[in-house]
């Protein structure tokens, strides 16, 4: 092999700096892009090798930061290409923000030890760590892989998979279509496809807006604490903030003001909304409070719905968003007497006390699960943000293809955007072979002369 | 032996003169090569023996291929086609397919034909029994009669007479096909050669005599109008008259008749052990398999103008005689069927394709090529275009010229070749454009655009041919050149116009651009005042090219985006897919390679790392290791 240069084709990014709060955050780029980006981002190719103060932006000129940009041009740099290094500030949400926003300008995100790979082969780093690269290659796809799995755990990556399904299934009508045209079926004028294609549709965009996730991981996640006045709401609030933020009565109804705290719960963001109480007969203050509420109620992920274990009034809320995903909360278990504990309902249910505070990690746990959140450590970040990208990519081909199959009747051109939003969930679900297809063809519909 | 083989000594020898078999003679002889054809008879050089038909999706586009390469198939099948139809005519260009149903005898008389008129090619009637190699080296052959002929290289196309076995019922005979012997001789010296054998199964259908049956009963399919023609060059007044094809079905007592004697078929009893074709199921298999279905279709197709055969395809058997009398006369039309000759399965012998370079030459004795169904594919056309590269490469190697192998990003032969050489076959092989990735692009309208010029470097297209597509091209560019100048103002338009283009035509554009509209011909377009009619040369063009032309033009508008994308795809991985692993190279030392991937690299060694990439089992991690590797194995060797 000679000494040739075999990724002119495409940049990459990543964080150079170790997972977590640090000081500084050193977003690494390389690539023939490496120029065009500085462009976007800095309004100008900075002067080699000189550290210099300057603003981030992203293609619509809003600055995301501020920091230090060091430009390293081909070959005399880190990897042997062109390198820019932008320093931000720490923190997992800014450079994440960064490193987002910079792929929506062509730069994907590298691959594990790809830097160090492309330094290798472009003659920068020497012989004896050949090996050392190859271990980090290796052991760093498995950890990024299980990493993505893990952080996307539970109904996430069932829906991923059932997405695929489905893809795979309307290609199976589109391909037997085109290749065994002389069968008695037309399968692109079959209604069966239509609805298949309208489910598939509908799968997408369920997924897109109940789950929400490549948001909440980013932004985090915005819960309200929803329930019958004194219920103990503003006390879990308390709990949870763990200092006096709302004020706690005996009083019915006492909190009119929307209350928000913002706290970490694992790696994950989450916002909490205290909410005035939900009744049927308010007094006209509160009465205000509770039209706030159901405002609040409509721009959350989750919803908190506190019941009052030492009280017999049950109420169920009218109005509320249909597909409002939500978690019911028993509060005051420490006035129920030993050996009154009621049997849970729901093996979902959670049973606390927000005096005490028995029971919240239990919360907390219902909270990371019901969005199938699990903190996996470094790299997930990149790992689920790769996985974000892809099924964004994998809907719009299915768009384009159902435009082109729908209003045009271009079978082939919905053959080709099918096959290539499939291979965009490919880095998620794995490949499908052509063969395998074509398997899957010749058990589902009798064919051939 | 005669005195004119009294040399006995040529460049390249090719055994078999099927499909392959002459493609690959024809190749060779035509890129200059001194070629020898020996085949068991030259009467049936250029015999189809399965159904009489040529082309069809993704083997249309193979015959086009083998056709800008210079090939025979297209041209022999313009002349002997006595039906022709455009497949998938209402579901865009890139995915339409011509096929044509054959005058076999027609057919047979034009391979013949082309042959002899071949420079360079000597055809011989003997049946090759040995072959002469040299430590790792093929020298020679060996034949029937004792004669001993030398070459430094050979193709062997041996079809499916490597062990031929035939059956029906409890019947099973020898066979290579019906009334010809099997080269067991020849199978029996393969098999103590260093490849993988392994057994494959097809079958035919019985054949009908035409006049025994009642076409009023079936449904009529006329070929097309206008009537397509297969080869670049070729002229619709080559067809010869054409003929109506039939579509019939089985009934209910066709299927009870088949479960009934189910048994009997000899891949139920146990008897076939090789695997058939998932696409080209029998008759039994659909029965059983698709029990739901209670109709199946059959295409009821003539043999040619003097024959008095139909071939009714769609129930190929390998029941006993008497129980295929029963159920074909149960089908529609088929009441009063008179059986010619029985349908029947047969399994023979083929060689894991794996163990062939992207060249075709075997990688364990050099100098041996193999192409067709020998390297378990199915299919005239699949045999023809693997026939073409070996032959070729035959010559090249015979002549001391580098090799040349198609890719998958140009042509259908690429991902023949490709998926067969790294993934071998677990069914006999047969070309669907599923399996091409590069679907928009690898279109039957510009195979010749695509292959033409490659051909001409390699030999293969003769100064006709190239004149007629130099021209072509000139015409396409002029006339694209025109489009793009010429923009559409709404307020030019004619009412004349405007009933053409739609009231709603609002977003004004180019000709060009026009044409990239879903519903908008090259006719249209030009049809409009403001643009008007090409100007043709019709010096040098004929209207079968101008067709060719105007298709040109409206796919490479209407795919445009596709297109691009896909050729930056190229560009993108060109390097990887290209980069040669050598021949030597020791799994065992790639550091950090999983298990799976080290055992499955040398089981079987990929010639690339495309190749390798899309081996089973390859991670995209496992090529990242392999190119660590291979620039440390470079830096150990220049330190």
């Amino acid at each position: 092999m000679t000494k040739q240069n075999l990724y002119t084709q495409d940049t990459i990014i990543a964080s150079a700096s170790a997972a977590g709060i640090g000081g500084i955050n050193v977003i690494r780029i390389s690539g023939p892009d490496t120029e065009d980006i500085a462009r976007t981002v800095l309004g100008e190719i900075p002067q080699p090798r000189v550290a210099t103060y300057k603003k981030f932006l992203n293609n619509s000129q809003d600055i995301l930061d501020m920091g230090v940009a060091i430009y390293f041009p081909a070959p005399d740099s880190f990897t042997g290409e062109s390198v820019l290094e932008l320093h931000a500030h720490g923190g997992n949400f800014i450079g994440n923000n960064i490193i987002k926003e910079i792929t929506l300008m062509g730069a994907r995100y590298a691959a594990p030890g790809e830097f160090s790979k492309r330094a290798y082969l472009n003659g920068k780093i020497d012989l004896i760590q050949a090996e050392a690269i190859a271990d980090l290659i290796s052991s760093g796809t498995q950890k990024s892989a299980k990493a993505a799995l893990n952080s996307l755990s539970g109904v996430f990556s069932d829906s991923v998979k059932d997405l695929n399904d489905q893809l795979i299934n309307l290609r199976l009508f589109v391909e037997a279509a085109i290749d065994f045209p002389e069968e008695e079926l037309d399968f692109l004028s079959d209604e069966k496809l239509i609805n298949q294609i309208q489910i598939c549709d509908q799968s997408f965009r369920r997924m897109h807006n109940s789950t929400k996730h490549g948001q909440i991981l980013n932004d985090g996640l915005k819960i309200a604490i929803i329930g019958l006045p004194n219920a103990g709401k503003s006390s879990l609030l308390n709990v949870i903030s763990g200092e006096e933020s709302a004020i706690v009565t005996d009083i019915a109804g006492t909190t009119r003001d929307i209350i928000k705290i913002q706290v970490d719960i694992d790696g994950l963001s989450v916002e909490f909304i205290d909410t005035a109480g939900l009744r049927d007969n308010p007094d006209l203050i509160e009465a205000e409070g509770i039209k706030r509420t159901k405002e609040i109620i409509k721009s959350v992920d989750l919803a908190l719905w506190i019941h009052d274990l030492s009280s017999s009034e049950s109420f169920l809320p009218t109005n509320l968003p249909s597909d409002l995903a939500s978690i019911v909360v028993y509060n005051k278990i420490d006035l129920i007497k030993p050996g009154q504990t009621p049997s849970p309902k729901n093996s979902k249910d959670i049973y606390l006390s927000a005096n005490t505070g028995k029971g919240i990690e239990g919360l907390y746990e219902a909270i990371k699960k019901s969005i199938g959140y699990k903190n996996a450590g470094e790299g997930s970040f990149t790992a689920r943000a790769r996985h974000m990208e892809a099924i964004d990519m994998a809907f719009k081909h299915f768009l384009t293809g159902k435009d082109a199959l729908i209003r045009d009747r271009a079978g082939e051109i919905f053959a080709e955007e099918m096959k290539l939003s499939q291979a965009a969930l490919n880095d998620v679900t794995g490949k499908i072979s052509s063969d395998e297809l074509l398997g899957k063809i010749f058990s589902e519909f009798c064919i051939g002369k | 032996m005669s005195a004119m083989h009294a040399h006995k000594k040529f460049d390249v020898i090719v055994i078999g003169g099927g499909h392959a078999g002459t493609e690959a003679a024809l190749a060779s002889a035509r890129a200059g090569a001194n070629t020898l054809l020996v085949t068991h008879k030259l009467s049936t050089l250029g015999q189809m023996s399965c159904n009489p038909a040529i082309g069809g999706i993704g083997k249309g586009h193979l015959t086009k291929e083998v056709d800008a390469l210079g090939g025979a198939m297209a041209q022999a099948i313009d002349v002997a086609g006595i039906q022709f139809r455009t497949l998938n005519a209402s579901k865009g260009p890139a995915v339409r397919a011509t096929r044509a149903q054959a005058d076999r005898e027609l057919y047979r008389a034009a391979i013949q034909r082309i042959l002899a008129a071949q420079k360079n090619l000597t055809l011989h009637q003997d049946s090759v029994e040995d072959l002469l190699i040299d430590g790792d080296k093929i020298t020679g052959v060996q034949t029937k009669d004792n004669d001993n002929f030398y070459a430094k290289c050979v193709v062997l196309t041996s079809g499916t007479f490597l062990g031929g076995k035939i059956l029906r019922g409890q019947y099973s005979e020898q066979g290579g096909r019906a009334g010809d012997a099997p080269a067991n001789k020849l199978a029996a010296h393969i098999r103590s050669l260093p490849f993988k054998v392994n057994r494959l199964k097809t079958g035919t259908p019985p054949r009908l005599h035409k006049d025994s049956l009642n076409y009023d009963l079936m449904l009529s399919q006329p070929g097309d109008n206008p009537c397509p023609v297969f080869s670049y060059l070729g002229r619709r007044n080559e067809h010869p008259e054409q003929l109506l094809c039939h579509i019939t079905k089985t009934t209910e007592e066709t299927h009870q008749i088949i479960r009934r004697e189910i048994h009997q078929s000899p891949m139920f009893s146990g008897l076939i052990k090789g695997v058939g074709p998932r696409y080209c199921p029998s008759i039994e298999d659909k029965v059983v398999r698709f029990a739901d279905k209670n109709s199946h279709q059959i295409f009821v197709e003539p043999e040619g103008h003097n024959s008095n055969e139909i071939y009714p395809n769609g129930i190929s058997t390998s029941l006993p005689e008497e129980v295929q009398i029963d159920f074909v006369r149960s089908i529609i039309g088929f009441e009063n069927a008179i059986i010619t000759q029985p349908g029947y399965a047969i399994e023979y012998d083929f060689l894991d394709p794996r163990d062939l370079k992207l060249t075709l030459e075997t990688k364990p004795i050099s100098g041996l090529f193999l192409a067709g169904q020998i390297n378990g594919t199915t299919g005239y056309e699949e045999a023809a275009a693997q026939g073409l590269i070996a032959g070729l490469n035959a010559q090249r190697k015979s002549q001391e010229q580098d090799p040349w192998h198609p890719l998958r990003q140009n042509s259908y032969m690429g991902v023949l070749i490709d998926d067969l050489t790294t993934r071998g076959v677990t069914e006999p092989y047969r070309m669907f454009t599923s399996r091409a990735e590069h679907r928009l692009l690898l279109r039957e309208d510009n195979a010749d655009k695509r292959l033409t010029t490659i051909g001409r470097k390699l030999n293969l297209v003769n100064d006709h041919r190239w004149k007629i597509f130099n021209n072509k091209m000139a015409a396409a560019e002029k006339e694209q050149a025109r489009m793009q100048s010429i923009f559409i103002r709404k307020r030019d338009l004619t009412e004349a116009d405007i009933k053409i283009i739609g009231s709603e035509y609002k977003k004004e554009t180019t000709a060009a651009d026009l044409l990239k509209r879903p519903s908008f011909s090259h006719k249209m377009v030009t049809s409009l005042s403001i643009v008007g009619p090409a100007t043709w040369n019709r010096d040098n063009l004929y209207e079968e090219i101008i067709e060719q032309i105007q298709l040109q033009l409206e796919t490479q508008a209407k795919y445009a985006g596709y297109i691009e994308r896909q050729d930056r795809e190229i560009i993108k991985n060109a390097k990887q897919e290209t980069l040669v692993l050598p021949k030597n190279l020791n799994y065992d030392l790639v550091h950090g390679l999983s298990n799976e991937a080290r055992q499955r690299l040398e089981t079987n060694p990929p010639e690339t790392l495309g190749q390798a990439s899309r081996m089973e089992g390859i991670t995209p991690a496992a090529i990242s290791l392999l190119l660590i590797h291979l620039k440390k194995r470079y830096l150990d060797k220049t330190a």
